[in-house]
Parts: C-alpha cells; sequence; structure tokens
C-alpha cells in the first residue's frame, strides 16, 4: 500500500540576490511519509520550516533537490519534477492548500469566496450556496456578515471563512496553515470535527499547529521540525 | 483524468520584434544581462527576442514588466495590431491548425482576430469608436461575426452590457459621456461578444480609482470563471497579477526572465530582478 | 468669342489627347473588370471646374465616337443651365449628334439620377461623381478604406446605419444610399435617390462612374447584383409619393418634383423631363421594372 506523501531528501535554500546573494536554508534532508487517511500535525518555532514544508508539497517554492512523491488518481508522481500544467491540473483536483491568512479578493461576499470551489467546478449556485451557508452556520459566523466583505471581518471570522472554503469541496489531499488560530474554544471543536469529517470521507490532512489542544485532538502524529531539519 | 500536454491553445516560438536594422549580435548584446535594448553596434531596438510559451484552454497568463519589458509588444503582436514579427505562433483552432498565424494573409488575421480574440486596451479609446452609442461598439464586433439582424443584436449587445455591469438603458449612449470604468466595462462586452476563446488585456486597470480598478477586476474574474475564456493579462502591477492569474512571465528588456505558477512567482522568485520587482510591492 | 478663338480651329477630337483618352479607357475596362472597384486615374485638367461634373465629362469624351448621339441630364432635367453647357462643349468637340429622346441616345450623361424610362444594352450610362468612396462618413484616411476594401471589412459601415436606425428608427440616407455590388465592394452609386438604386441591379446597360475630383473610376457592368445594404429585419425602402399624381400628366409612379409657384400654391410633376414629355405626348415609354413599387402603400 503506498503512502499518500513520500518525501526523500527534501532541500530548500533560498538565494536573496538583493541581499547581495546571501542564502538561507529553511529544509535541509527531510524524510518523511504519509498514509492514506492520516493526520499529520507539523510542530516547530517560527522559521523552522514547517511552511516552507507545506509550500513546497504544494509547489508554491521550487525545492533544490529531492523528491515528493504523492499517489494521485493518475499513479504515482513527483511533485518536485511536474510541469507548471500538472502542477495546476493537481491543485484544481486533488491537492487542496489553506494558508494561515484568508487572501481578501476586494466586492466578494462571504458566502461567494465559500462558495467559490463549488461554483469553479460548475456545480449550480443554488446548491454551492446552500452548502456554504450550511458550513459557515455551524462554524458560528452570523448569517448577517454572509454578504459582508471580508476584508471587514475580525481575524476570527475570516479564519472561519478561510476554513470553510478549504473543507467545502474535501480534496484527496488538505495542507492546511493553522487552521485553529484566532478561533474560540467552541468553534475550535466544530473545526476539528469538520475536519475529521473530511478524514473520514478519505482526506489526508497535513497541518501545521502551535495549539495544543488541536493537535492532542485532530492529528494521528506530529512531525517536529528544528531549523529546517526534522526532530522526532 | 491527467493533464494532456498537446491540449494548448496558443503556443508562441521565438517571438521577436526588432525596431531598425539588426545585425548578428543584437539579440546577443541587449537583453536584461546589459540592461538594455538597444543594440550597441547598429543602435536597433529589440523590443522583444526568443519569447516562448504556451497557454492551454481557460488558463489566465499573466505578463509582468516595467516599461521596455517587451510585455504589451508581445501582445499587439499576437493581436496582429503590429506588424513584422519573426518567430511563429500556433493557434489551436481551425482552420489555423499547424500554421503559423503571423505568416497569414490579412484576411486571414483579421478573421482570427473577428473570431477568436477579444482585446480589452487600457486606453478606452483604443477599443472603443466614441463616434458609436455603446450598443453599436458592441454591434461592430457582432456584424464582424455575420450577425446582420438589428433585434438580435440588440438583445446581445443587452445581454453583454448587464454582464458587464453597465445600465442597459445606456445601450444607445455615447462611450465619451461615460465614466472611465463603465468605459472598459463596455469594452470588455465588446471583446468578448463573440465568445472568443482567447483575450487579451493590457493594463486593463491602470489609471483607474482603485475603487474601480476592484470592480473591473471582480468582473474580469467573475467573466473568466463563468465563461472559461483563456486569458493573457498585461500589467506592471503585482497584485493585479496575483488576483487573475494562474502562471505568470517576468519580462525584462524584452526577454523573458522567469516564468512560472504565480504564487511561486510571488513567494518564491528565483531571478534577481523578480525578487527586486516582488519586494518593491508597497 | 474667346471661346470660338480658342476652339473653333484646332481641336482634337473630343478634346482630351489620344493618350489620355486611352488611360481612361484603360481604367474603365479594369473597373468593368471589377465590378465597384474604384480604380485612381490621371483626371485631367478641363476648361470647368472640379465639382462641376468633370469626371462624367472625363467618362464621355474617351468612350465617345463620331457615331454615338449623346444625351445628357441634371438631376433628371435636360433643360438646366449645366446640362445645356456640357451638352454644347461635347457636341462642338465632337459634332455628334445630340438628343433629348432616352430611348435614342447611346450615350447618357447624369447628374443625380437615372432615367425612368429604362436602358437597353446599347447603351452606356454616365455618372458624374461628387464622392467616390462610401466609407468616407465612417472613416477618414485614404489609406484605411483602401484596406478596407482590399479586405472587406465593411463592418464600420454597418455599424452607421444601425446606428441611424437606432437614432431615427429608420436608415436616414436619402440619396447615395450605399450598394453591394457582385456581393463583394460597396459602392458609392453618386446621390441618386433611393428610387432609383433598384435600377442598377442586372440592368442591360453599362454604368459607368467619373469622380474627376477625387480621380477615381468604377464601373457596374451589364447583368450585375447590386444590392442596397439592409439589415434582415430593417429593410431597405424607396420614397413613398403617397399616390401624389404628377399634375401634367396625371401619372402616380414615377420620382417627382415639388413646385412651389409665386401664389404659394405646390404642384408636384415628374422628375424626369424626357418620361414626363413623353407621357404629355400621350407615348407610351418603358419605364423601369422596379421591384420595390409594389411595395408602396398606395395602389397603381
Amino acid at each position: 500500500m503506498h503512502p499518500l506523501l513520500a518525501i526523500k531528501h527534501l532541500n530548500k535554500t533560498f538565494t536573496m540576490h538583493i541581499l547581495q546573494g546571501k542564502i538561507i536554508e529553511a529544509l535541509v534532508d527531510v524524510n518523511f511519509e504519509v498514509a492514506k487517511g492520516e493526520i499529520i500535525g507539523l510542530t516547530g518555532k517560527s522559521g523552522s520550516g514547517k511552511s516552507s514544508l507545506m509550500k513546497c508539497i504544494y509547489r508554491t517554492y521550487l525545492s533544490d533537490g529531492g523528491n515528493i512523491n504523492y499517489h494521485s488518481n493518475d499513479g504515482i508522481v513527483d511533485l518536485v519534477a511536474l510541469n507548471d500544467f500538472e502542477i495546476l491540473h493537481l491543485r484544481k483536483t486533488e491537492i487542496n492548500y489553506c494558508s494561515q491568512f484568508l487572501s481578501v479578493i476586494p466586492r466578494v461576499t462571504a458566502l461567494q469566496v465559500v462558495a467559490q470551489p463549488l461554483l469553479k467546478k460548475g456545480i449550480e449556485s443554488v446548491i454551492a450556496n446552500e452548502k456554504a451557508m450550511y458550513i459557515l452556520n455551524s462554524l458560528g459566523l452570523p448569517e448577517a456578515l454572509w454578504s459582508g466583505f471580508p476584508v471587514t471581518f475580525s481575524g476570527g471570522e475570516q479564519q472561519r471563512i478561510n476554513v470553510a472554503r478549504a473543507i467545502i469541496d474535501p480534496p484527496k489531499l488538505l495542507l492546511i496553515d493553522e487552521p485553529t488560530a484566532s478561533l474560540d474554544p467552541t468553534t475550535k471543536d466544530v473545526v476539528i470535527e469538520m475536519l475529521l469529517g473530511l478524514k473520514k470521507q478519505g482526506t489526508t490532512i497535513v497541518c501545521i499547529s502551535h495549539d495544543d489542544y488541536t493537535l492532542d485532538h485532530l492529528v494521528n502524529r506530529r512531525i517536529h521540525l528544528e531549523k529546517g531539519i526534522i526532530i522526532n | 483524468m491527467k493533464h494532456n500536454s498537446e491540449n494548448w491553445l496558443l503556443k508562441v516560438e521565438g517571438l521577436t520584434k526588432i525596431y531598425g536594422t539588426a545585425n548578428a549580435n543584437s539579440i546577443e548584446k541587449t537583453g536584461p544581462l546589459y540592461d538594455s535594448n538597444i543594440c550597441p553596434e547598429t543602435n536597433a531596438i529589440v523590443a522583444c527576442a526568443d519569447i516562448n510559451f504556451e497557454l492551454f484552454p481557460g488558463e489566465v497568463l499573466g505578463i509582468v514588466g516595467e516599461s521596455g519589458s517587451g510585455k504589451s509588444t508581445i501582445v499587439k503582436m499576437l493581436y496582429f495590431d503590429m506588424e513584422h514579427a519573426d518567430g511563429s505562433v500556433f493557434f489551436n483552432k481551425e482552420p489555423y491548425i499547424g500554421k503559423n498565424i503571423l505568416k497569414e494573409s490579412n484576411q486571414s488575421k483579421r478573421a482570427i482576430r473577428n473570431h477568436l480574440m477579444g482585446m480589452v486596451y487600457q486606453n478606452p479609446r483604443d477599443g472603443l469608436n466614441f463616434k458609436f452609442t455603446s450598443g453599436g461598439n458592441i454591434a461592430e464586433k457582432l456584424i464582424m461575426a455575420g450577425n446582420y439582424h438589428v433585434g438580435t443584436i440588440r438583445d446581445k449587445a443587452t445581454n453583454l452590457l448587464e454582464k458587464t455591469e453597465v445600465p442597459v438603458l445606456r445601450l444607445d449612449d455615447l462611450p465619451a459621456h461615460f465614466s472611465g470604468g463603465m468605459q472598459q466595462r463596455v469594452q470588455i462586452s465588446k471583446a468578448i461578444a463573440n465568445h472568443p476563446p482567447l483575450l487579451f488585456l493590457d493594463e486593463v486597470t491602470t489609471g483607474l480609482d482603485v475603487s474601480v480598478q476592484a470592480k473591473v477586476l471582480d468582473l474580469i474574474r467573475e467573466l473568466q470563471q463563468e465563461l472559461g475564456i483563456a486569458m493573457i493579462v498585461v500589467s506592471h502591477d503585482l497584485s493585479v497579477i496575483r488576483m487573475l492569474t494562474d502562471r505568470t512571465l517576468v519580462m525584462k528588456n524584452g526577454r523573458i526572465v522567469e516564468q512560472g505558477l504565480t504564487d511561486q512567482i510571488l513567494q518564491d522568485p528565483q531571478h534577481p530582478y523578480t525578487q527586486l520587482l516582488v519586494s518593491s510591492i508597497l | 468669342m474667346i471661346e470660338e478663338n480658342k476652339f473653333a480651329t484646332h481641336y482634337r477630337f473630343a478634346f482630351i489627347d489620344e493618350a489620355t483618352k486611352r488611360e481612361i479607357r484603360r481604367k474603365l475596362l479594369k473597373a468593368i473588370a471589377i465590378p465597384g472597384y474604384q480604380v485612381p486615374y490621371s483626371s485631367p485638367e478641363m476648361p470647368i471646374a472640379r465639382g462641376w461634373g468633370t469626371g462624367g465629362l472625363h467618362v464621355t469624351l474617351a468612350i465617345i465616337g463620331p457615331k454615338d448621339i449623346f444625351k445628357i441630364i441634371d438631376q433628371g432635367s435636360d433643360a438646366s443651365v449645366n446640362a445645356c453647357n456640357l451638352r454644347n462643349f461635347v457636341h462642338t468637340m465632337t459634332g455628334v449628334e445630340t438628343t433629348l429622346d432616352t430611348n435614342k441616345a447611346t450615350i447618357i450623361q447624369t447628374r443625380h439620377r437615372i432615367t425612368e424610362e429604362v436602358l437597353n444594352k446599347n447603351q452606356i450610362f454616365v455618372y458624374q461623381v461628387p464622392q467616390p468612396e462610401p466609407l468616407r462618413s465612417v472613416e477618414r484616411y485614404e489609406n484605411k478604406t483602401r484596406q478596407m476594401h482590399g479586405e472587406a471589412d465593411y463592418a464600420k459601415m454597418w455599424v452607421s446605419l444601425y446606428e441611424q436606425y437606432v437614432r431615427h428608427g429608420d436608415i436616414m440616407l436619402g440619396a447615395g444610399y450605399p450598394v453591394k455590388v457582385n456581393g463583394r465592394y460597396i459602392m458609392a452609386p453618386s446621390p441618386i435617390p433611393r428610387w432609383d438604386i433598384p435600377n442598377l441591379n442586372n440592368s442591360e446597360a453599362i454604368h459607368l462612374f467619373g469622380a474627376g475630383r477625387e480621380k477615381r473610376l468604377y464601373a457596374v457592368p451589364p447583368y450585375t447584383k447590386v444590392e442596397p445594404l439592409e439589415f434582415e429585419d430593417v429593410k431597405f425602402h424607396i420614397e413613398d409619393f403617397k399616390g401624389i399624381p404628377c399634375f401634367r400628366t396625371g401619372y402616380k409612379k414615377a420620382f417627382l418634383d415639388e413646385l412651389y409657384y409665386d401664389d404659394g400654391s405646390k404642384h408636384y410633376v415628374i422628375n424626369d423631363s424626357n418620361f414626363l414629355d413623353k407621357l404629355a405626348n400621350k407615348e407610351t415609354p418603358i419605364q423601369h421594372e422596379n421591384a420595390y413599387l409594389n411595395k408602396l402603400d398606395h395602389e397603381a
């Protein structure tokens, strides 16, 4: 049984040309595997490389050497070696990334932001909106805000929208950065439950979290990073 | 379903445009390494050289760069606003499959422009005829595609104005009386009137007020999702690129210095120039 | 006196020198070979000013022969000052027989009208044209209009018709309605009224157009399709005189002039002077078969 993700000897360095070519090592010889249906928690201090690791998987960062073998619907592929179009295809169909902060597009309402992944797929707006409303309701976002513009919302409200968008269309692999940050305890539980629900549907999750409560209730396994190296 | 790499819509190979007389060294001695477009030996201006890229159906490609980078030149050549380009451009639509459209007759080029491409310029005066009503401007595109029924033309034009959120009552008004944002939206209506598979947007929000800019960009994003049109978005503004595009080409002195996924370009830029651009975002 | 000194003794047949005549004829042949296409030509100096019919005169003088019978009308009338002067000039320069009778003429030069009486295959109809470029109203630049003709890119012309419809509820062009010739070129038929437009279509005669000031010749050969530009739902129509009869002949189916008498009374009379005379003399000239006549509101 192939793992969903098999990361081998992954390296990532940044060369800052505008700082006279200064080199920063973000990841050094990272190796680990993620089985299908697992929930992995990446932990470590700021700058330890957790976000870099997730971004390498999502291909926002270009890795310098190593492999990220991913078991896609069309067989095993090395995410490091795929071309742009193949990555875009995977992002549309199998892999979702939820960043730490909601990226706000002006003039798009909260409901539209959440419904968008379904609308993009061609699902009717009535059905998409219904599902979006259901999720936002579960996450405790007041109905009055559904037609508001998220740029005006608080951090916690934005985070709820962020998570809602990530889970409305369950992907094969979900990369999620700090899913429960800025949330009160009740909402935290709701989010954790929703993510566990995704797992039941077959989604594999890699998440970054500082929050022990979340890690305890959500993840199967933790991977700890320090200065770009896995310490376990 | 796997991604099919033969399924591209537009393929550009070796696209080059030089003003003046070039010699064998003109291309080699210009570009980002020399920080110049001007050939030191003949004073020829290399507007762009050796441009290679592919565009897939429904994809949004951004081209970013500063003045003199050649980004507008590329789009002008693809839309045949500019002549005498070297290189090859292949459009994967019948009856042009396998043909370098740069070498097609003027008649064919006109047909390609009318039926397969749309263009939105920075200045509405370049894309609209200010002597015609907004409906008349859209009608021009519809007539070029062979619609000679006034009733149908007006219905289609009304639909398009609704789609771009221009008040339908202004169908018979002259664009000269519209605000800048509305003029751009009429331009967009006109450009998509024939449901082209490819749309060019050349600095379409530069110069507009910020709130208007947001409205226009949002509209473009919505239309792209609804109609699945492939787009090439030219901008010097990285936030426009970030908002609209999947992939981006970064240009300097007429060359592509980096191309990749937009989020990679913005968050992990490799080339020194790209790093400079990205770090300069306010 | 001066005229007689200037022209009475040494003049060439038809005034223009043979080399220039040959050039005009060759251009006319080209024009006939490409119906509706404007051919640039030399437009030589004439003893009349530009804007007074030099183009029509060039064509007439290039093609006229000693056995031709020449007629000239100005807005339908043989008797206007300019028609008379030009007729006298052509006669003096060639010695050919002139006539007022449409049926008898072999060359008919006209300013802004086609004769009511039908043309036959022995006749050449020569038009004086002020503005040969039908697209001038939508595009001021000559190099652009040439390109538009070359690439059959007439969208702007169509849009201007659309705009007129939108603004006024109908296409407002009265004289010189643009036509499509042989399914290819859009042509300016000179400022003839809408009434005359259908008479260009499938005609038995040769129609030659001369624009002296703009230096262009064009032609419609016999049996050529000439269609007015119209939309599928906004169609071309001719002038409707609402069944008003000509006050001299009682005829209701010809293009009428409006006359004001000194006492303020208004009378309508047939514009084509020869057609009017023939009807007044109880003759039966054959009129053009005009398909649009039957579409008028009133009965015959």
